[in-house]
């Protein structure tokens, strides 16, 4: 079992969850966060007070997924997201040590 | 610099005070027909046999109406927005809690020593706790019932004092506020109205100040700077984020301001007339012209119009036609807002990196300043020539050397009456929280609230 976690645009969150649901991933975790790769922020300005805002907000999309479906998720996600501009995002896989439904108790692939 | 504002400040006040003795000595020149509500009226009134008008007490409650609206929510918010979240409630009850105090205190003393009595600084008490007042009494406008003006004088009172808030929020006690606001209600707003307004010493020098430039703006606009000064900055200021956390409210306030101005300028007319007609006009224009001179000042330094930079031009523009509304022409109006807007976006930008200190939401720059420019200008714009409404013996140099006078009288009695207050709240109750509870937030550390649950 593996933890796809992908940061991607705001904008582009519909997208990638119909995505996602096309090819049978069931549930997913969205957060909005914040953060910065190689796209550079902006600057404020308010009654003479400066600040350069280095965090762009971005959307982070967490799916648990069978070792099987891994590779096509990963394809989904980035078809998606993808704009072809900077600031697009990056996947990250993890392996995932256990996974338990909270409802009925099944653990391991049943549970995903 | 600390020092050489220190040696600056004394500097002004030495010359504020020396105004006092070339006041005396000039001859009062003949206040002009349309000055200011208090003065002509009286003196007038051997003639003119006091009697209600319907017309002129329903505008006059009504303009009062819209002064407290300005105060709250108006100011309330603008000042708010303007705060960092977890400070908002603290902005909201300073000002709040200033009104009600301040519109207690209006009746029981203020009213009294602003208009009671001729003295050159102070009335007497002879109206404290509003003895002798009735529903058949006048003030000194002939066509209102007294109760009407003491109300519409109040609520000029109470605003005043808690524009200061915008100086010092974010890092005082709220007892130091509550303090400070009845010393320097006593001691500067008080004996400013009666100097200006009840027959005192600026009003026999024919000083003209239509709605209070001084009384109101340059005198809270100082309170501020000389607050910034003696609280000391904020913790992290220069360094750490301090972002207004909500410019919608802000704008809401703004636009608040604005309307409820009408009140506040129209209505110092004290009567549903011409002049108040006048003063209405020039509110609308010299505002608009502020707006636009501010946010094309910015777009052309900065490369961008802000909505914060409209919002504080119409501040800025409404400060400015405060002292001139009944006084100048429409055109003239125009000039005096463009001209407010320009100095008042240096005044927030490149005067406060001069000046060092933090003055949280600008209420020198925009007040103290706006009303410095609107009162000095209003001298040259109320020549006939330029549309004003004086009359044909107007004298330009003469009437700007009075303005510039009452300019400088009121920064320093103010300057050094709100020293003397924040020095005594300072030793009374302390002014400044601890840096814990000022990182915490004042609405937490301070009042037990937080204005925004998750």
């Amino acid at each position: 079992m593996k933890m796809v976690t992908a940061i991607v645009k705001p904008f582009k969150l519909d997208e990638v969850r119909e995505a996602l649901s096309a090819i049978g991933v069931q549930g997913v975790t969205v957060t909005e966060v914040k953060g910065f790769g190689r796209q550079k922020g902006h600057t404020e300005l308010y009654r003479g007070a400066e600040y350069v805002v280095d965090f762009l907000p971005k959307v982070k999309i967490e799916a648990a997924v069978d070792d099987a479906l891994v590779e096509r998720v990963i394809e989904a996600i980035e078809t998606a997201a993808r704009t072809g501009k900077i600031g697009d995002g990056k996947i990250f896989v993890s392996t995932l040590e256990q996974v338990l439904r909270i409802r009925t108790g099944e653990t391991g692939k049943d549970a995903l | 610099m600390k020092k050489l504002i220190a040696i600056l400040a004394l500097g002004v006040a030495a010359l504020g005070f020396s105004t006092l003795s070339l006041a005396q000595d000039t001859a009062a020149s003949a206040p002009a027909a349309a000055e200011a509500v208090a003065a002509a009226p009286a003196e007038a009134e051997a003639a003119a046999e006091p009697k209600v008008d319907s017309g002129d007490t329903a505008w006059m409650l009504t303009s009062t109406l819209l002064v407290i609206l300005m105060t709250i929510p108006g100011l309330a918010l603008f000042y708010g927005g303007l705060a960092r979240s977890k400070n908002m409630l603290s902005v909201l009850m300073h000002v709040f809690v200033i009104f009600s105090l301040i519109s207690i205190l209006w009746a029981i003393y203020g009213y009294s020593l602003a208009f009671g009595g001729d003295g050159n600084f102070f009335g007497n008490f002879d109206k404290s706790f509003l003895r002798g007042v009735t529903q058949e009494t006048f003030g000194p406008l002939t066509t209102i019932p007294e109760y009407v003006f003491i109300a519409f004088q109040g609520t000029f009172a109470a605003i005043t004092t808690a524009l200061v808030v915008g100086s010092y929020a974010e890092r005082i006690k709220f007892s130091a506020v509550l303090v400070f606001s009845v010393l320097w209600f006593t001691f500067a707003y008080v004996p400013m109205a009666h100097i200006v307004w009840g027959d005192g010493l600026l009003a026999q020098d024919g000083a003209l100040d239509f709605a209070g430039g001084t009384v109101v703006h340059i005198n809270a606009g100082i309170a501020g700077l000389v607050g910034a000064f003696v609280l000391g900055k904020r913790i992290g200021y220069g360094k750490e984020a301090m972002a207004p956390h909500n410019l919608p409210l802000t704008m809401v306030g703004a636009s608040l301001l604005w309307v409820g101005w009408f009140g506040f300028n129209a209505g110092s007319a004290g009567a549903a007339d011409a002049v108040a007609g006048l003063a209405f006009v020039n509110t609308v224009l010299a505002t608009a012209a502020a707006v636009l001179s501010w946010i094309a000042g910015e777009a052309l330094t900065k490369g961008k119009a802000s909505m914060l930079g409209a919002a504080s031009g119409a501040i800025a523009g409404l400060v400015a036609v405060t002292p001139a509304a009944g006084f100048v022409g429409p055109m003239g109006a125009i000039v005096l807002g463009a001209i407010a807007g320009l100095v008042c976006l240096w005044g927030v930008t490149g005067l406060k990196h001069m000046l060092g200190m933090d003055d949280s939401f600008d209420v020198f720059g925009v007040h103290g300043l706006g009303g410095i420019v609107g009162a000095i200008l209003t001298g040259v714009f109320a020549a006939p020539w330029l549309g004003g409404a004086q009359g044909d013996d107007f004298a330009m140099g003469a009437q700007v050397w009075i303005q510039i006078k009452s300019v400088l009288f009121t920064i320093a009695w103010s300057g050094v009456v709100a020293f003397i207050a924040y020095k005594i709240a300072d030793m009374t109750v302390g002014l400044r929280v601890t840096e814990e509870e000022e990182r915490e937030g004042l609405d937490i550390s301070s009042h037990g609230e937080t204005a925004y649950s998750k």
